[in-house]
């Protein structure tokens, strides 16, 4: 019997990007497992969190805790989303034994897409085909909290036609930063300006990462630029063929 | 947020040069100490990361203890400990003892301690002379202005800027080669040191175990400081307390790297005590100032405890991505960059720039280099809590705090929720498949307004995620 999995493809993916989501669950299908969506997903609540509205944050995040407390295994489309649910869920209930019980019972099975491909399914290549000289952009959450590195990498790797050039710097962040892109979104532009050069000194067309939210950002600096360069979520690279 | 804050962070991101300046001084700094924690360089720069922490959280969980232990030793060496509660206090103490020994011109080298207390505005207001003795520093005191950076305080003078003030402040013919402006500078401050009648320091670290004053440099003028005045002062937060010299090797095994990017600072110097009988040289006087100005406040939070772990090697500020935009004078206080952005809210209070601890994007790249692990974004968070707790009490951004509420119900509904995403695509602008460049005049408001101002927007697509998993 096919394994299940379940799909948390976060807010800013079913509102602005579906096509994302719906590359994810291509790519999961085609390794045999049985995808599904719970109806009843919204958010994270890292909006809510980030922004110092933790009450409001428990409540979104309790939402999440019943959705998906039946699910086997949850796979997201974003690091940072993951990140909220694997590491931030807990300092919100630190005070609530009960429901941290529940968070730590979850947060086990929650994997962001390309760490679940690599160590829960075991693949390095999926299979895809894109010829496209593509440059590789380490959300900050997936990097420095989720410590995810060179799972994306070895996937990109196997992409046939596919050539990935690093850019220098290659950690610094993109200037999203939740509602920090719109509080001080001067500032968040020109952060987002400065990773564009670090984008373009690769002499790649297109950028991949696995954060939608970084990728919204460096599209919209990118198309406010007048820039041919495009941004690509890592799973419709992966389910290119 | 505070009107003087948006304006101080858009007028140095609007400073061309001034952009060039702090993103060239903090890239070099950042790539050394890369390149000298690199694994092959220092391997066990993970492990000593994990010990520095652990010193110095034992240092501050039993801090009363250790800085008794440090008082009884510097004065079994003939020193003297004076615990200062606040800026005022230091400053009588000075003043007093510059007073009964007719004291008159002050040398001073390096110390974030002295500028969080504006000593020497203090001193100068008395009729005392403090001359700053720290190129970066002294050349800041000609400017009259605040540091800069933790570390390297003039970082955003360039070499032109210097000249363009030596010659107005000292009256030298303009001189761009750094090396000579040294030699100027060093020209003045030689006359100082031996004019002055008491040297003040900072510290770096404060022994436990040997009552010794640590202090790290690389231009000499720190143990010129502390050793030609007849009276040395060194100032000190309590939170520099570690309990063993040994745990030194530790410590400075981070700390240059950290700050600069070299293995050890140029000097070390280990002060303890006045000098002793048949010693050439050394201050007649040694005293140590302990400060408190609000740490004691931080220590009651176990989970914020932690920011008085700091060591000031400023390695948070080199890798900022927003410190590296905005540059040090954005900040409100003395300290800058990630960890100004949570020790200031702590000193201060919250409501002294409410926006500071939303100035992040919360990327982590500091949490990643502190040399002690202060899990800087973790505290920012907390702050971020705090600000809107106490902006609930005194019922400020009410809208704010409507539209988080308002959020949170809509992630709790999810047909609310999706019904308000159909709404939304639909007046919004199609933009025909392409990035949006600018709305309708009544929608280009908050947050779509900010987002416009430097991006474009996506286009809604036709079909949420939802309505394409049912249809397909």
């Amino acid at each position: 019997m096919p394994k299940r999995v379940s799909l948390f493809v976060t807010c800013i993916v079913d509102q602005l990007f579906p096509k994302v989501g719906m590359a994810m669950a291509e790519v999961l299908e085609r390794l045999g497992y049985k995808v599904d969506f719970p109806e009843n997903q919204t958010c994270c609540g890292q909006p809510a969190f980030n922004s110092g509205y933790r009450e409001e944050a428990r409540t979104i995040a309790r939402h999440f805790l019943r959705t998906f407390e039946a699910s086997e295994l949850i796979v997201v489309p974003s690091g940072s989303c993951t990140s909220m649910v694997t590491h931030h869920f807990g300092e919100l209930f630190h005070k609530e034994p009960e429901t941290l019980a529940r968070v730590h019972a979850l947060e086990q099975r929650v994997y962001e897409f390309s760490t679940f491909l690599t160590s829960v399914a075991g693949v390095d290549d999926v299979g895809a085909r894109l010829n496209e000289v593509v440059t590789f952009h380490d959300g900050c959450h997936a990097l420095r909290e989720l410590g995810i590195k060179s799972a994306p990498r070895r996937l990109l790797a196997n992409v046939r036609g596919l050539e990935l050039r690093e850019m220098l710097p290659a950690e610094e962040c993109c200037g999203f930063g939740g509602t920090f892109s719109v509080k001080f979104a001067e500032l968040s532009g020109a952060m987002a300006r400065t990773k564009i050069e670090a984008i373009e000194r690769t002499g790649a067309t297109s950028v991949v990462s696995l954060d939608p939210s970084c990728l919204m950002q460096i599209q919209g600096a990118l198309s406010r630029a007048g820039s041919p360069i495009r941004t690509i979520h890592l799973a419709e690279v992966l389910a290119s063929r | 947020m505070s009107t003087e804050f948006q304006s101080k962070i858009h007028e140095t991101l609007g400073d061309a040069r001034l952009q060039l300046a702090i993103y060239t001084a903090t890239g070099r700094l950042k790539d050394k100490r890369t390149e000298n924690v690199a694994d092959d360089v220092l391997p066990d720069y993970q492990e000593l990361r994990t010990q520095a922490n652990a010193l110095k959280k034992h240092a501050i969980d039993n801090l009363d203890h250790y800085l008794e232990e440090f008082e009884h030793n510097v004065e079994a060496h003939g020193g003297k400990v004076v615990y200062c509660k606040d800026a005022n206090d230091v400053a009588d103490f000075v003043l007093g003892l510059a007073k009964e020994r007719g004291s008159k011109l002050i040398v001073k080298s390096k110390s974030m301690t002295t500028e969080e207390i504006d000593l020497n505005e203090r001193l100068e207001h008395h009729g005392l002379e403090a001359v700053e003795t720290d190129l970066g520093e002294y050349i800041l005191q000609l400017a009259h202005e605040k540091p800069y950076h933790i570390v390297a305080p003039a970082l955003h003078k360039t070499r032109y800027d210097v000249a363009e003030l030596f010659t107005r402040e000292l009256k030298v013919p303009e001189e761009t080669v750094p090396e000579k402006q040294t030699a100027i500078a060093r020209a003045v401050l030689r006359e100082k040191f031996l004019a002055a009648d008491i040297g003040i320091s900072g510290a770096n670290f404060l022994v436990a175990d040997s009552g010794a004053v640590v202090i790290v440099e690389n231009e000499g003028n720190a143990r010129l400081t502390t050793s030609a005045p007849k009276i040395h002062i060194a100032v000190a937060g309590i939170e520099k307390i570690v309990p063993r010299a040994q745990d030194l090797a530790t410590f400075l095994k981070l700390l240059a790297r950290s700050a600069t990017g070299q293995l050890l600072s140029v000097y070390t110097s280990f002060l303890s005590g006045p000098k002793r009988p048949g010693e050439v040289d050394g201050p007649d006087e040694f005293y140590v100032v302990l400060l408190d100005n609000g740490r004691t406040k931080l220590l009651p939070d176990r989970a914020k405890r932690q920011s008085l772990y700091c060591i000031r090697c400023g390695a948070c500020l080199n890798t900022c991505p927003v410190y590296r935009k905005i540059g040090g004078h954005s900040f409100p206080w003395v300290y800058s960059g990630p960890i100004g952005a949570i020790l200031t809210p702590q000193f201060m209070g919250v409501s002294h720039e409410p926006g500071l601890p939303f100035a992040s994007s919360l990327c982590g790249a500091c949490g990643e280099v502190c040399p002690v692990k202060i899990d800087i974004p973790k505290i920012l968070l907390e702050l971020r809590s705090d600000v809107k707790k106490s902006e609930t009490r005194e019922k400020l951004n009410r809208l704010e705090k409507l539209s988080f509420r308002v959020f949170a119900w809509l992630m709790t509904h999810p047909r609310m929720f999706e019904f308000a995403g159909r709404m939304g695509a639909a007046i919004a602008p199609s933009g025909d498949g392409k990035w949006i460049r600018s709305v309708p005049a009544p929608m280009s408001v908050g947050p779509v307004a900010a987002w416009l101002s430097q991006r474009d927007l996506p286009p809604p697509p036709t079909k949420s995620f939802r309505e394409m998993w049912r249809q397909r």
